[in-house]
């Protein structure tokens, strides 16, 4: 229950309430803004949990984070391949 | 961008477990606890347990809001759903768990109205929709839940809604991490930071870990490649010798957690002198109750409760398993008297909790070597 899911808002249904529909994981659901800062806007992702949008998912952080794995893939693909090409050694 | 397939790519994994391998300091026993059940879950679900070198160990921690509500909190609840007129609501799993005379499902079984809801606020309307019955919220988790239910207590109070009560049973995460690094049965090398309640609380209040304890922290997400990062992240730390809060999460988590939330918080709930934990006994200054001015939504204001201290059912190890002290296949009645269909212990019915976790997903001996 203590799990946070990533949801879109897709609809403001009452502005002064702060109550807006978001999609988390196909199925739509009315959630509350009521914790995040400023007027939620259709379009963003949020993180919701029992009911709440608990704030904001951050997409620049999001693809940062990716990046860095990424690279992170990258670098030991590149040693795969170096091991690989450096044929048993020497010992 | 979907926040959820793309931190889940097995060829990352692999690459990250790869450099893990590489990464770990030669000839050492590393033993990481998982704070959060969430992760606990993440972790035999997509079978991370399995990428992970020899030498590294993964702990499983208190952070399953379900799992350490003790036996008596329980009966508390069973006795507050069979008062008369009332319509008892709680989160799903919490039906399940045992009391010492049956959970709220046997409660329900023998005439209380009791009934599941998916948010604070479906009990709120609730009330609305039945004015003439009392409606209860049995209000369960850390950091990360406790705004939801402050928002719902002050929703009612501006919309004069007074046949509602909370059931308050709000826990911090700070005091049993203290009380577990404060142990001496038990050595840990890091922590991996439960990332939703830091969305809450930030990274901030984990720095006595590092300071005081030295030891490195990392708060983690929930996917896949969150977690195998995260733990890399501390095996670098202990491997260059530092100890340090690091944020991995940085999609949601910021060092000052979420203003708003803490302030729903901070005006509504206040300390308790101490709270009764499964497994860890009592911990001052742990658990939330309501403040005096919302004593009208206040369960334990409005009602008897009984208030009285349970000890766990004779064969349970919940607690050493809260504590990380048994692996959950240690205990004796895991799998056989205990499984998630008839649980024992708290541990079993969450999906948060390690029992729970081990028996879906076929954990039930020690890894081999
Ligand atoms: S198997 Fe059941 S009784 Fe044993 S520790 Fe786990 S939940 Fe408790």
């Amino acid at each position: 229950m203590c799990l946070g899911i990533p949801a879109q808002i897709v609809e403001i249904v009452d502005p002064r309430a702060k109550t807006a529909k978001a999609e988390i994981g196909g199925v739509r659901r009315i959630v509350s803004c009521a914790l995040l800062e400023g007027e939620a806007q259709v379009g963003e992702w949020v993180l919701v949990h029992v009911g709440f949008a608990l704030d904001r998912l951050d997409e620049e952080q999001a693809r940062e984070t990716l990046q860095l794995l990424s690279e992170m893939g990258e670098a030991y693909e590149r040693e795969q391949a170096q091991i690989r090409a450096s044929g048993e050694g020497a010992a | 961008m979907r926040y959820v397939d793309e931190f889940r790519s097995g060829e990352l994994a692999r690459a990250l477990a790869a450099e893990l391998v590489e990464t770990m300091p030669p000839g050492r026993e590393l033993a990481l606890m998982e704070v959060c059940g969430g992760h606990t879950h993440a972790i035999y679900k997509h079978g991370i347990d399995e990428l992970l070198p020899a030498g590294l160990e993964l702990v499983h921690g208190p952070g399953c809001p379900v799992c350490v509500i003790p036996v008596g909190r329980v009966d508390d609840a069973v006795s507050l759903a069979l008062e008369p007129n009332v319509i008892f609501t709680t989160f799903g799993d919490m039906m399940r768990v045992p009391g010492s005379k049956g959970s709220l499902l046997d409660a329900r079984s023998r005439g209380a109205d009791v009934r599941m809801v998916y948010s604070p606020l479906d009990a709120l309307e609730l009330a609305r929709a039945n004015p003439e019955r009392e409606v209860i919220f049995f209000a369960i988790g850390f950091e990360t839940t406790a705004p939801s239910t402050a928002v719902t207590v002050l929703q009612a109070r501006a919309q004069g809604i007074e046949n509602f009560t909370i059931f308050c049973n709000h826990v911090t995460i700070v005091p049993p991490l203290k009380a577990i690094l404060d142990a001496p049965e038990l050595r840990l090398d890091g922590l991996i930071a439960p990332g939703h309640v830091s969305t809450v609380i930030g990274s901030h209040p984990y720095d006595f870990i590092a300071s005081e304890y030295g030891r490195p922290v990392v708060v983690a997400g929930f996917e896949p490649l969150d977690i195998l990062q995260s733990v890399l992240m501390l095996v670098r730390q202990l491997a260059a010798g530092r100890a340090e809060v690091e944020n991995q999460y940085t999609r949601v988590v910021r060092e000052q957690g979420n203003p708003r939330a803490l302030e729903a918080i901070e005006q509504t709930m206040e300390l308790r002198e101490s709270f009764e934990w499964r497994g860890l006994g009592s911990i001052p200054k742990s658990g939330l109750r309501l403040r005096e001015e919302f004593a009208v939504w206040d369960a334990e204001h409005r009602y008897n409760v009984p208030g009285v201290s349970v000890p766990d059912h004779k064969a349970c190890q919940c607690g050493q398993v809260l504590r990380g002290l048994v692996k959950p296949w240690e205990c004796k009645v895991f799998g056989t008297a205990c499984t998630p269909e008839s649980p024992i212990g708290t541990c079993m019915v969450s999906s948060e909790g390690a029992c729970a976790a081990y028996y879906h997903y076929g954990r039930n001996r020690p890894k081999r070597a």
